[in-house]
């Protein structure tokens, strides 16, 4: 048994070097061809890989909160200062200064259940854009699903977020705040269309960012406008009544829009007094974000799928 | 399975079905100069190229058996390692197709997955699962790796403060104990320590006569010569020679003394 497997194996490739350079062996093209057991030592790429490299997910996760705040005082408190600080500013300046806190009844609640989901977005998008560039090393070096990188980004921000969040049932309640069922179960869609978009986004920007560094600073100025292009400081009414009708019908395709309206909706709209109307057609717009999110999360990572075959000789 | 036992006499190597099957493989790359709109600028008024493109590997197959141990040999430049991260799915051929048998695990640049601001116990961890292993398998080797490496005592410390020896046995324990069914060895044989270096010679060794499927890249000739059953001599991107490893030794030979010449 021994000797002849020997004899039939490698003995051939062992003993009849380059004759046969440059043309394949068509003997053994065909017999390895046939041999369901060989495949492809890259993957096909995908978030489905992610799934089944849940534990090294887990550990990447944990690699990145570990490192970000290591040798720091406060440590993971610094999620909280950063959400902190920008709460404080929009509220004094806009709030208190610009008046904004008569025209909104209990404005605190209003800007914060907008600022903790586009610090969500924000966050993921920007660091997803940078993960698979500051992850060269690895990317070069070790096959593992390149998606592995932006998802570990946006687990990161979904920890931030989920204190974020804490506080802000916390403070709705102490406002008198009471949640209703198509409060939360539209607060939970507003989430899952920004989650889906945020990793759509950055799957698409992570990729291109291999390819054009540039793409880096464009996300890292554009997210410096996401702030005041929700309605998340102002009423939706201000638009209405300052801007053109079909500008208004624009900014409401914005999938962020809807996101941050239906927690609005959730944690703030029992609390209102009716001075601002609700938004328009919400549940309508609802759907059309929630498709608008989709399209992007399978845009990202179809591009993502393809161009990762690329990446270790870009980098 | 009865060979292994005095291989590096008999050079007989163990038969089975192929682990790794590369055929035609061609890979090309494109060296950009200028990336930003002033470099490609300055360079189109100087009517320089703005990128060239060579040939790292044109037309290579190469077949190795499960068990087999083959030295990948050649010049800097020749194409060794881009084959190693085909074979390794680091990166996709051009043209032509490699397939494997199970999984790859590599120590290509030993040290890519640690992370300096983690522990060592930390990094055993997430070095395990990014060569491919799963928690409990890490968990069932974790005092053997550690054993090898020698860095007990510093476990709890981060991988930063420590010395280049250190990382550099770290990093080889863990590799070194993945067990992949095919394990890729670049040129990391020439790190670390005498003593530790023929730690890792026994190693590999004895991964060997374990009947694992391995390809080693290495300056060393006597080395690769007494670990491998088969030699395969690249020059630049193409096979010019697979057979007998001391053959292939002595081709590289010739080609170093040539250019050392020139």
């Amino acid at each position: 048994m021994t000797t002849a497997s020997q004899n039939a194996g490698p003995a051939s490739t062992g003993r009849a070097p380059a004759v046969q350079l440059g043309s394949p062996r068509h003997g053994r093209t065909v017999r390895t061809a046939a041999d369901p057991e060989l495949r492809s030592p890259a993957g096909r790429g995908g978030l489905m890989e992610v799934v089944h490299h849940r534990y090294l997910l887990k550990l990447l996760l944990r690699r990145e909160l570990k490192a970000r705040y290591k040798g720091s005082l406060l440590g993971l408190g610094w999620s909280y200062v950063r959400p902190a600080v920008n709460f404080a500013v929009f509220y004094f300046v806009v709030g208190v200064f610009m008046g904004m806190d008569k025209v909104i009844k209990d404005f605190p609640i209003y800007l914060f259940s907008g600022l903790v989901l586009v610090t969500l977005f924000t966050e993921t998008l920007q660091s997803a854009t940078r993960s698979v560039l500051h992850n060269a090393p690895l990317v070069r070096k070790v096959y593992l699903p390149r998606e592995l990188f932006p998802s570990a980004s946006l687990l990161v921000s979904l920890v931030h977020f989920l204190p974020a969040l804490a506080i802000l049932v916390a403070g709705a309640l102490s406002y008198g705040w009471r949640p209703t069922l198509t409060g939360v179960a539209g607060a939970a869609v507003g989430l899952l269309i920004v989650v889906l978009f945020a990793l759509g986004l950055g799957l698409l920007c992570a990729a291109a960012t291999v390819f054009f560094h540039d793409v880096e600073q464009v996300v890292d100025i554009v997210m410096l406008t996401i702030s005041w292009t929700v309605p998340m400081v102002y009423p939706w009414t201000h638009v209405r009544d300052h801007a053109p009708r079909w500008l208004l019908q624009i900014w409401q395709l914005n999938p962020l829009v809807s996101a941050v309206e239906l927690f609005h909706h959730g944690f703030w709209g029992p609390l209102s007094d009716g001075r601002i109307p609700p938004p328009p057609a919400l549940t309508a717009r609802t759907v059309s974000a929630l498709g608008c999110a989709l399209m992007f999360f399978f845009i990202g990572e179809a591009v993502f799928a393809r161009l990762q075959r690329r990446f270790a000789q870009e980098m | 399975m009865t060979a292994p036992t005095d291989l590096s006499e008999g050079k007989r190597v163990p038969g089975g079905p192929p682990a790794v099957v590369v055929e035609d493989v061609s890979k090309r790359f494109t060296l950009r100069h200028a990336r930003s709109i002033k470099d490609i600028t300055v360079r189109l008024a100087r009517r320089q190229a703005l990128s060239e493109s060579f040939d790292a590997l044109h037309h290579v197959s190469l077949t190795v058996t499960q068990g087999e141990t083959v030295a990948l040999m050649g010049l800097n430049g020749s194409g060794k390692s881009t084959l190693l991260k085909l074979i390794s799915g680091v990166m996709s051929p051009d043209a032509g197709t490699v397939r494997v048998r199970g999984r790859v695990a590599g120590l290509l640049d030993v040290g890519a997955g640690l992370h300096p601001e983690l522990t060592g116990r930390e990094n055993v961890f997430l070095n395990g699962a990014i060569l491919g292993m799963s928690e409990a398998e890490i968990k069932r080797k974790f005092d053997t790796i550690v054993e090898f490496s020698g860095v007990e005592r510093f476990l709890d410390t981060e991988v930063k403060f420590y010395s280049s020896g250190m990382f550099m046995r770290l990093a080889f324990s863990i590799a070194a104990h993945t067990e992949p069914d095919i394990f890729l060895i670049d040129e990391v044989l020439a790190v670390g320590d005498p003593p530790f270096r023929e730690k890792c010679i026994a190693r590999i060794r004895e991964l060997r006569d374990e009947g694992r499927t391995m390809l080693i890249v290495a300056h060393d000739i006597p080395m690769l010569v007494d670990l491998c059953h088969r030699g395969v001599m690249l020059r630049r991107g193409r096979k010019i020679y697979d057979g007998d490893v001391a053959e292939a030794g002595s081709l590289w030979q010739a080609d170093k003394k040539a250019k050392s010449a020139s």
